[in-house]
């Protein structure tokens, strides 16, 4: 199937919104519109299409990032900014692999991307760090945990779906399980700073 | 359990469900004792990490889901585009077809040096770590096993062992990875777990150029152990990366660890490499893993002269025999794993999970 649509940059703008509030839509037609050209560069460039889709993932993931930073300013066509986070992260992986790469093929021109991927890696790694501390908390401290604050379910539904007698309870609970992985996160983070 | 209240009192203020009296009061502590300040500075980042890392997981799962709505109704394909491809073909198969010819030359002269060399190599300067069976000592340790855990054997009877090495399983169905000279000119093979149960099982491939040897557990008793929880590493491993070592130098399990000294093996062999780590009769055939729990590779010999010199053919090479065995057999639903399940554990809880798919090899 070929997406030749155009897109001026008001419907950018208004996709870049989308994306900003988790729409499915939005994400949806970013799919659509940018997958192949992405998969098309990996799979020329040494990559399978598992390769193809994280890379696309986390290009979104970085579109994701900026659009909901608000001080997001589109300098260049959506596809243009996309095939450059691509090819940056695809590059910085295929190093990390130590595949020799003698150059990219593509055609499509880029624009510097660097800060953009520079921010995302922080990030990457501080929601790695929160998801290592999550996994070292242990039961029922992590279900508790996710079941507030990822899924921000009501204390008193809480209580009930985890026994407890009420939702005081449960909530000194939480507190005390808060306090574990707020100690878990901080030493993981003293220790990748060393 | 002040804390709790504290915490409890930083949550409320921030969502803003404190009453005007309370809020004020909460202001005044602030001001007044710079300690409690600090701890809402810091729960209040706290928080707003959590609800990024939400937000993060969420737009995640999204992303998943899209992808695989699409791939399901064709809006993507997960396809190689060939076009490109034919297109090179076409302009150079003049020069392609030279270059094969070029390349099919230097093949063939590189492959007799090879075999030349490859000859001289397999001098008495390295030992394979394949075990020896005393008949004696074997005899007793087996006498005291059946005695005390009065357990069913599956070893031929009035043969004694041969030789003995380690295994591993690469797939929890029961296909394990040994080496080629651990069981090469057996008449039965006999593996057993780190608990002392012994199964039945046969060869499904062996390449003595590369040692390597592929075992198929064919016993009633065998039950699949599951998805494993290491990975198989198919990428290379950089100097001086710790690793470990599980096998069966002894009638037991035994770890041990060491750390990456160079990237090839015995002479420049590309397809080993060696570590420091120390390995004895037994230990062949046995896993290497590094921190995050990914085979590495696999012992096989070490040197005679040195001490803590020891070789280790790359995981690599069990991608690459894998791929000879689905060509001639029809084991074609061998699965690896790519993936290690324990990357994040610490070492015991590691070894804990492994050693159930840690076998010692035994050669009748």
């Amino acid at each position: 199937m070929v997406h030749s649509v155009k897109t001026d940059s008001t419907d950018e703008k208004a996709l870049l919104k989308g994306l900003a509030l988790n729409d499915r839509k939005s994400v949806e037609t970013i799919y659509k519109l940018f997958y192949n050209m992405v998969q098309t560069l990996i799979i020329n460039n040494n990559g399978s299409a598992d390769d193809a889709r994280d890379i696309f993932q986390e290009t979104v993931i970085v579109l994701y990032e900026k659009a909901k930073s608000g001080s997001f300013e589109l300098n260049c066509q959506l596809k243009t900014y996309v095939y450059s986070v691509s090819r940056r992260l695809w590059l910085k992986k295929l190093q990390q692999q130590q595949k020799y790469l003698p150059n990219v093929i593509g055609l499509e021109e880029t624009v510097p991307v660097e800060d953009e991927i520079e921010s995302h890696n922080q990030l990457n790694s501080e929601f790695q760090m929160m998801d290592k501390a999550l996994l070292h908390l242990g039961e029922p401290c992590r279900s508790l945990i996710e079941a507030f604050y990822l899924q921000k379910r009501s204390m008193t539904d809480i209580a009930g779906h985890f026994g407890y007698t009420n939702a005081d309870n449960a909530k000194n609970q939480k507190y005390k399980c808060l306090m574990r992985l707020r100690k878990l996160f901080f030493a993981e983070l003293k220790n990748n700073d060393v | 359990m002040q804390d709790v209240q504290l915490l409890d009192a930083i949550e409320r203020f921030l969502r803003g469900e404190m009453s005007p009296e309370e809020l004020a009061s909460f202001e005044q502590l602030r001001k007044n004792d710079p300690e409690v300040d600090e701890k809402v500075v810091e729960h209040t980042m706290f928080l707003q990490q959590m609800d990024q890392f939400s937000e993060w997981k969420t737009f995640k799962s999204t992303l998943h889901d899209v992808h695989n709505q699409l791939l399901d109704s064709g809006d993507i394909t997960e396809e190689a585009p060939k076009a490109t491809v034919i297109q090179l073909w076409r302009k150079y198969k003049r020069v392609m077809a030279v270059a094969a010819s070029i390349a099919g030359i230097t093949t063939l002269l590189i492959a007799s040096m090879a075999t030349y060399y490859a000859q001289k190599k397999t001098g008495a300067d390295i030992e394979r770590l394949r075990k020896e069976y005393k008949q004696e000592i074997a005899k007793k340790t087996n006498e005291v096993f059946n005695k005390v855990q009065d357990r069913i054997t599956k070893a031929p009877e009035n043969t004694p062992v041969k030789f003995g090495g380690s295994g591993f399983l690469v797939d929890g169905k029961g296909i394990i990875v040994t080496n080629a000279h651990v069981v090469n000119g057996a008449t039965t093979i006999v593996v057993q777990n780190c608990k002392g149960q012994e199964f039945r099982s046969r060869i499904i491939y062996s390449n003595t150029e590369t040692d390597m040897a592929f075992l198929k557990i064919d016993d009633a008793d065998f039950r699949s152990i599951g998805p494993l929880p290491y990975g198989i590493r198919k990428g290379s491993t950089d100097l001086g990366e710790p690793l470990f070592t599980l096998g069966y130098p002894r009638e037991e399990i035994v770890y041990n660890e060491g750390y990456m000294s160079a990237k090839t093996g015995n002479n420049g062999d590309t397809l080993s490499f060696q570590i420091g780590v120390s390995a004895n009769p037994g230990n062949s055939g046995g896993p290497v893993f590094n921190n995050k729990g990914e085979v590495i590779g696999i012992i096989n010999a070490r040197q005679k002269a040195a001490e803590g010199v020891v070789f280790a053919i790359s995981s690599k090479n069990i991608f690459r025999s894998l791929e000879e065995i689905k060509k001639d057999t029809n084991f074609q639903n061998i699965r690896l794993t790519m993936n290690s399940s324990i990357r994040n554990m610490d070492r015991v809880q590691q070894i804990k999970k492994i050693e159930d798919a840690v076998f010692m090899v035994k050669s009748y």
